[in-house]
């Protein structure tokens, strides 16, 4: 690996510690309503209200559609998360020190792989959250209505839009990932020029 | 679209002919004081979603409450109640709030608001705190302006009729209050004609600057007078206090006449750091009295009613230089102290001229002895030796005056209707523009302080005859907005009001608006009958009293059925709102009861008192609009004959729940 490429994985490691303080992703929701908006911010271990109540709140509005309540506790990916990060936190540093280009394509496949099980996992689990409703207590109930919020970008639920967006620390991440390719890029092989011929 | 033009026409001639009867409208009456309508409507005007510049509070008079509105618009936003029960949101109904009601007479559920005092710090309102006086039963209330809601009431004791109350000063040191009606002290079973001999005023000073330790520091016993309003000396005069008085004649009947007989009563000065001083050396005599202290705990959210048994006490004279009076024409109403603390201007109800004290003469004349007699051992000072000078020929009936911290006073008169405008130092009249009708006092935002925000100028007036639609006898009152940023006073709007009110403070909303509590936090309530969550409903009985711990939330009570109810059970209902958001309260009334509803803020926990006199199934309900699906919102109590042998039971979204053995007291 050329200097360049092991100091751009070194930086991306230390970015991808932000992840550990500032919050990957937040979720907002407007209605007429709530002009003034209710909030998630989803972090590495927990799942935050952006005002200390909006979690208690939304949880109290989704109980009209029958919504599981979101509670950090129940979701187990939360505690695994700050690991995991940091499993990739540290390879990544190791990946740097050694310089060895095969080590480089080898963690840069693995660190693909989480980074798209992670999305995978937070689709999925809006998706879940979305449409296993308890249909028994719901009290609102609009055939093939659905509440999946959007992965990214906005979406209308009822009175709701919401809107879904890398937060702080996911931005640090994208940014991590960007660096990463870049030693990539910076690590391949020249081409080998053909021989001349004796 | 071949008639359009000539449409237009027709509308434009309208305007026309409309204008033309507006002018003549406005010379046979004028409305705006020689600003053109559309003009006036624009400088009032507060589009939809903007907020209006400043808060105003108003006096509710004899609905004891007191109103809140938004400057320029003259919208009224909220009633806060204070001496007066309030079937709108419980207050004085429910068990947490009667206590606020609380006196030596017992639970009176009204009184008379007249005098609302914004807190100040250096000489400047700063919104913290609101206090009024209950001219009725005496007392001073301190309303928090987080909550907007009645904290704390003091009961005043050896006082008749707080009117001259509270005056701040300018550091919230104290709040005065000084009583209108002379009285025996201690009160007790005298001859009324023993006026002169039996009966004293007071001036109590209470020490006001922490909430929930309201307490009279010192009261002053002075002559038989009737004491009227005042105001804290400022800057160069910070230290001393001025108020006014009538009844010099310490007449004691038909004081329409027996108590307009002097030309000259009193502005007396009070010099209330000499008063400490005298403290200090043992002045104070702790006399036994009985009054009530109430207060409501920011956490517990429950008001506790103390009875005080004493009071500090000490007659004027015996602390010499604590008082002097400065003869003043004519049963002075007004005593208002300019924002440089230098004049001390007098409104006396019959007299020709404003007279103007001058602070700095005022200390010259005690140190010359410039005196012209003693009353009861107070030295009276000479009238020339104090005064600055006199506003000629100003109108009839001067009753406050004002200031805008640019030179100007301004007066209203209450006789000649109008509020008029005068340079202080060469006591000319500028303006003069009419109220309608019969101001009594006018308020400019911080225009009794250091700082002044004058670009406008608030009469209360006390008629109001033709100004509006009628409505039977009893016609609103009325109050007028005038823009004095010019050198003209140019009346904006006329606005009705709740009540009567006397007296007004206004202050700019950024000191208030973005300091206001939105809910309650159940994590830190210490509400002695929180539930905070459905899980720790439940029902208990305690021989006939019968405690309900339920919730609300959107949109359903828990437990909502209830059974094993008695008649004749006290049933006390303890809902706590579980809501943690901002604008969402529920509301909670059964049928048949015999005292109110509760309004319930979100995160609070309020008691509902319901004594069942009827076997029956009751119906009760969330009063307020709280979600889609309100009108659900909904329960039932059974009630059954003692004896019965039905149990104590209600059903939560968890299934039924009996009542469990150990009582439901409050939580430790």
């Amino acid at each position: 690996m050329p200097k360049p490429a092991r100091l751009l994985v070194a930086v991306a490691a230390l970015l991808m510690c932000v992840g550990f303080v500032l919050p990957l992703w937040r979720v907002d929701l407007i209605a007429p309503q709530y002009p003034e908006g209710l909030g998630m911010l989803i972090r590495i271990n927990t799942v935050v209200g952006v005002k200390e109540q909006d979690l208690n709140s939304i949880n109290n509005l989704n109980h009209y559609i029958g919504m599981k309540h979101i509670e950090p506790d129940m979701i187990p990916e939360l505690r695994y998360m700050p690991a995991i990060l940091g499993v990739l936190v540290v390879t990544a540093l190791g990946v740097a020190a050694l310089g060895k280009r095969a080590v480089l394509y080898a963690w840069t496949v693995a660190f693909a792989g989480v980074l798209a099980a992670g999305l995978y996992d937070y689709w999925k689990w809006g998706y879940e959250y979305g449409h296993d409703l308890d249909v028994e207590t719901a009290i609102i109930k609009i055939p093939d209505m659905t509440y999946q919020p959007p992965l990214i970008g906005s979406k209308q639920l009822l009175n709701f839009t919401a809107t879904s967006w890398p937060a702080s620390g996911g931005w640090a991440l994208v940014l991590a990932t960007i660096l990463i390719a870049l030693a990539v890029w910076k690590s391949a092989r020249p081409p080998v020029a053909p021989r001349p011929l004796a | 679209m071949i008639t359009l033009p000539k449409f237009r026409h027709v509308v434009g001639a309208g305007a026309v002919a409309a204008v033309a009867l507006l002018a003549f409208a406005c010379a046979k009456r004028p409305s705006s004081g020689g600003l053109l309508s559309a003009d006036a409507a624009k400088a009032v005007y507060v589009a939809p979603g903007q907020y209006d510049e400043f808060y105003a509070f108003m006096s509710g008079g004899f609905n004891g409450q007191i109103g809140v509105y938004g400057l320029p618009s003259g919208r009224r936003l909220k009633t806060i109640p204070v001496f007066s029960q309030y079937p709108e949101n419980g207050y004085g109904y429910s068990e947490e709030t009667k206590p606020m009601l609380n006196t030596s007479y017992g639970f009176i559920p009204w009184d008379d608001t007249h005098h609302p005092a914004l807190s100040q710090t250096n000489g400047e309102d700063d919104g913290r705190w609101l206090f009024i006086n209950a001219n009725n039963t005496p007392r001073i209330a301190r309303i928090d302006l987080t909550r907007f809601e009645t904290e704390e009431i003091l009961e005043i004791p050896n006082a008749g009729g707080n009117h001259g109350s509270p005056f701040v000063t300018q550091n919230s040191e104290y709040v005065v209050a000084s009583t209108r009606f002379s009285v025996p002290v201690p009160n007790t079973d005298v001859p009324i004609a023993e006026f002169k001999k039996r009966f004293k005023g007071q001036i109590s000073f209470i020490r006001a600057d922490e909430p929930g330790k309201m307490r009279v520091a010192f009261q002053m016993l002075m002559p038989a007078f009737n004491y009227d309003l005042a105001r804290a000396g400022k800057g160069q005069s910070n230290g001393w206090m001025f108020l006014s008085m009538y009844n010099t004649e310490q007449a004691n009947s038909l004081l329409e006449v027996n108590a307009s007989q002097n030309d000259k009563d009193f502005v007396a000065a009070v010099n209330w750091k000499a008063i400490e001083a005298c403290a200090q050396k043992g002045v104070l005599k702790s006399v036994p009295a009985s009054y009530q202290h109430n207060f409501t705990d920011e956490f517990t959210r429950q008001a506790v009613s103390q009875t005080i048994t004493s009071v500090p006490q000490f007659e004027a004279k015996q602390c010499p230089g604590a008082v002097y009076f400065m003869p003043t024409p004519k049963s002075p109403h007004g005593a208002d102290v300019d924002p440089t603390g230098e004049f001390i201007v007098a409104g006396g109800k019959l007299a020709s001229v404003i007279p103007v004290h001058s602070f700095p003469r005022m200390l010259k004349a005690i140190e010359d002895k410039a005196f012209e007699g003693e009353f009861e051992g107070i030295p009276v000072l000479k009238y020339e030796a104090t005064l600055a000078g006199e506003v000629k020929n100003p109108g009839l009936g001067p009753l406050h005056t004002e200031f805008d911290g640019k030179g100007y006073a301004y007066t209203s008169f209450f006789i000649s209707s109008e509020v008029v405008k005068w340079k202080l130092g060469t006591w000319e009249v500028v303006d003069r523009v009419p109220t309608y009708y019969s101001v009594g006092h006018l308020m400019i935002p911080g225009g009794g302080t250091m700082k002044p925000n004058a670009k406008y100028l608030v009469a209360m007036d006390k008629i109001t005859k033709d100004r509006y639609l009628p409505t039977g006898p009893e016609l609103t009152q009325s109050a007028q907005l005038y823009d004095i940023s010019g050198d003209k006073m140019k009346l904006l709007l006329d606005f009705p009001t709740e009540g009567e009110p006397h007296y007004a403070q206004a202050i700019d909303a950024k000191k208030i608006k973005d300091r206001q509590v939105k809910f309650f936090k159940l994590a830190t309530s210490k509400a002695p009958f929180l539930t905070r969550g459905e899980k720790e409903t439940g029902l208990s009985r305690d021989g006939k009293k019968v405690h309900v711990r339920m919730t609300a939330v959107r949109s359903h009570f828990s437990p909502d059925n209830i059974e094993g109810v008695q008649v004749g059970d006290t049933v006390l209902f303890h809902v706590t709102n579980l809501e943690q958001d901002w604008d969402v309260p529920h509301g909670f009334a059964i049928m048949g009861a015999q005292n109110g509803e509760l309004l319930i803020m979100p995160g609070e926990t309020r008691t509902l008192m319901w004594i069942p006199r009827k076997i029956g199934v009751y119906p009760m309900y969330c009063t307020d609009f709280c979600s889609a699906l309100h009108q659900e919102m909904q329960g039932y109590v059974r009630v059954s004959t003692p004896g019965s042998g039905v149990a104590l039971s209600g059903v939560t979204s968890k299934g039924p729940q009996s009542a469990p053995k150990a009582e439901a007291g409050p939580k430790q």
